[in-house]
């Protein structure tokens, strides 16, 4: 068996999020320095504040400032902190209760060590030097002895609100394609296309994914397939993509490569777009560094009859 | 409230859990699983009612990555099918009520994860609250400490009992060949403080199926089935700060609803990924003392994420497969300390 192969994936998306009248103003306000709390029905207040109660679920809109200090409920020491987190230095996780508030926010406290930290002991927020409207508005909260903070009674409006916000998210990945995937790609990498043959309907399935989708079995069996190929359909792209050095239109193409019973898909060159069609006999053009044909072009046969392939539309 | 229609856990499987599977694809890792449960049972795949199944996408980087596990079920000609981007234990629950409005007399469920492609604790940082919360990447360990911690100050705890809790879970493993930590493990150093490598559990890769039937047809296909009396699942607020950290009412909902205190169980699987969690659940579930508590290691031997949870009940159910439990409690979590929770009664007919 090859070795696996192995790639470095990374996946990473900047999801735009709007935000409602409650988010708004509790955003707005850090980037103002001000924090704010939703009051209940009950006359709990929040922090940070929500648009239904979780207990109710009343709608809640009455925003009220509370102070920059609190009281931690509970911490965590984080000796290692990953990629991120609010300090790239050892700090503490703390849920804070803000004075004002009846519940506690989750965030980050600086602290020279978990010898220093307790349940119970005061903090204060440190803005951060840039605000944008974000939760990282608050740097981090630091230990505070002093009197509880003043409040300036605050309602919530703003000149200028922040109404939505940009979450960027990176995750990092070692990808890997599995047994029958790899097998493939190995053969790419030789300029052969690879199959595998399902043990119990002989469909030979290109590219293999290990198992047979009609009968839920592993497959082993690998098969060489093509380089030809008849096309079985196809279409016309009139839109350029990013980063795609292709000059539109061309066509995209399912080809079905002989001895295969899937067909894969691939680019039509070497033919004027509106000349390609149905039943087009195509071969393999690979480029110097390929790793897998960079198009298919006609290969100089006649074309396939209709009865050969339609069962692979 | 008893349900209208009689339905059971006819067959379980589940995969060795390990630290990485590079050289298998998801379908390859699910695949063995799927025909051990149908072996066991006999039935073909073109004998399942329905088919649901669990995973999620963030593990392996890649989107639905899901349709490609349906290669291994046989899902042509089409079939009866749905998804749950949650544990299997929640794809389990939809089968469930599948079964009870009487479409289908069985339903094939299984759930799969990799962690081993990426960091699982970056990755669950993203089922967060997007404004407030996940834009700080609090990981799934640091959220727990805050909860262990809470416990602590609250007196319910210390660092010795919950050490004990990871030794004996482990002890437990020994004799389960399929779980990824097993015998005697350090407690090593603080991962978050207050809670150390042994607190958490290991991070790996696994599978995980279930069939359930209903009525009689349970009878014909497994001999002694793991009739669900009741099942209920409860969630609670997102906001870490507006709960009480050291109690997990939902469980107690669901466990409630499912008619677990109606009488006691001898055996309580629980998804308890961290230490500290086992000891919310035994308080939350009323567990007494005598209740044999994750025989199997639970999830501090193996949580394969999306899967440890179907596993649960999996093993409850094989314990009154193999008559040495009468009525088990199963549970599954998901979400930061213990926001979500379902939970399972299963009895074997009297002896
Ligand atoms: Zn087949």
């Amino acid at each position: 068996m090859p070795e696996v192969l192995k790639a470095p994936l990374v996946v990473e998306f900047p999801f735009t999020r709007s935000l409602g009248p409650v988010q708004s103003a509790f955003l707005t306000g850090l980037r103002e320095r001000v924090v704010l709390g939703v009051r209940t029905t009950d006359g709990r207040t929040l922090v940070p504040p929500v648009e239904y109660d979780p207990v109710t679920a009343d709608e809640l809109r009455d925003l009220v400032e509370v102070a920059p200090t609190g009281t931690v409920t509970t911490w965590a020491w984080n000796h290692a902190p990953r990629r991120g987190q609010p300090l790239d230095t050892p700090f503490a996780w703390v849920l804070v209760r803000l004075d004002g508030a009846d519940t506690a926010l989750l965030h980050a406290l600086d602290a020279p060590g978990p010898d220093a930290v307790r349940t119970g002991m005061r903090v204060r927020v440190r803005w951060a030097g840039e605000r944008s409207g974000a939760i990282t508005d608050i740097a981090c909260f630091e230990p505070y002895d002093g009197d509880p903070g003043e409040t300036g009674g605050h309602d919530g409006r703003f000149a200028d609100m922040v109404t939505g916000i940009v979450t960027p998210a990176r995750l990092d990945y070692v990808y890997s394609p599995g047994r029958a995937q790899s097998a493939y790609l190995e053969a790419l990498s030789e300029r052969r296309t690879v199959g595998e043959r399902c043990p119990l309907c002989r469909k030979v399935y290109v590219p293999p994914r290990g198992a047979c989708p009609t009968c839920g079995v592993a497959t082993a069996e690998q098969v060489e397939v093509g380089p030809r190929g008849t096309v079985t359909t196809y279409c016309i792209v009139n839109i350029k993509a990013r980063n795609l050095d292709i000059e539109v239109p061309y066509v995209y193409a399912h080809i079905a490569l002989d001895g295969a019973d899937l067909a894969l898909h691939g680019r039509i060159g070497g033919i004027p777009y509106d000349q390609v069609r149905m039943g087009l006999r195509v071969e393999p053009v690979w480029t110097r560094d390929g790793r897998h044909p960079d198009h298919y072009r006609p290969a100089g046969e006649p074309d396939a009859d209709y009865e050969t392939y339609k069962e692979l539309l | 409230m008893r349900p209208i229609r009689d339905v059971a856990v006819v067959a379980f499987g589940q995969t060795d859990h390990r630290r990485s599977s590079d050289e298998l694809s998801e379908v390859e890792m699910l695949m063995p699983v799927l025909h051990e449960v149908l072996d066991r049972t006999g039935l073909k795949t073109s004998d399942i009612d329905f088919t649901c199944s669990g995973s999620t996408d963030y593990l392996a980087g890649r989107a639905f990555s899901f349709t490609m596990a349906l290669d291994g079920v046989g899902a042509w000609p089409p079939i009866s099918e749905s998804h749950v981007e949650m544990d299997g234990a929640w794809a389990l629950y939809e089968a469930w009520t599948k079964l009870l409005t009487g479409d289908a007399d069985t339903a094939l469920v299984y759930a799969y994860g990799k962690s081993s492609p990426g960091s699982v604790r970056d990755v669950l940082t993203r089922q967060l609250d997007p404004y407030y919360v996940a834009p700080l990447w609090p990981d799934s360990v640091a959220l727990a400490a805050l909860q262990a911690r809470a416990l602590i100050d609250a007196g319910d705890t210390d660092e010795h009992a919950l050490a004990g809790v990871a030794s004996r879970s482990r002890t437990s493993a020994a004799a389960n060949s399929h779980a990824q930590l097993r015998g005697s493990v350090t407690q090593g150093d603080y991962v978050v403080r207050p809670l150390r490598a042994g607190d958490c559990p290991p991070v790996g890769d696994g599978a995980a199926a279930v069939i359930l039937a209903a009525g009689e047809r349970a009878r014909e296909l497994c001999e002694r089935p793991a009739w669900i009396r009741g099942i209920d699942h409860r969630i609670e607020a997102h906001g870490l700060g507006v709960r009480d950290l050291t109690d997990s009412p939902s469980a107690r909902l669901a466990a409630e609803r499912a008619g677990a205190f109606e009488r006691p169980v001898e055996t309580a699987e629980l998804h308890a990924p961290f230490t500290s969690q086992e000891v919310v659940l035994r308080k939350a579930l009323r567990l007494a003392d005598d209740v044999d508590v994750n025989p199997s290691g639970g999830a501090l031997a193996a949580n394969p994420v999306m899967v440890a949870g179907l596993v649960r009940i999996g093993e409850a159910a094989a314990r009154i497969h193999r008559g040495t439990s009468d009525r088990a409690l199963a549970h599954a979590t998901s979400g930061p300390c213990l926001q979500q929770n379902l939970v399972a009664v299963l009895e074997g007919d009297p002896r």
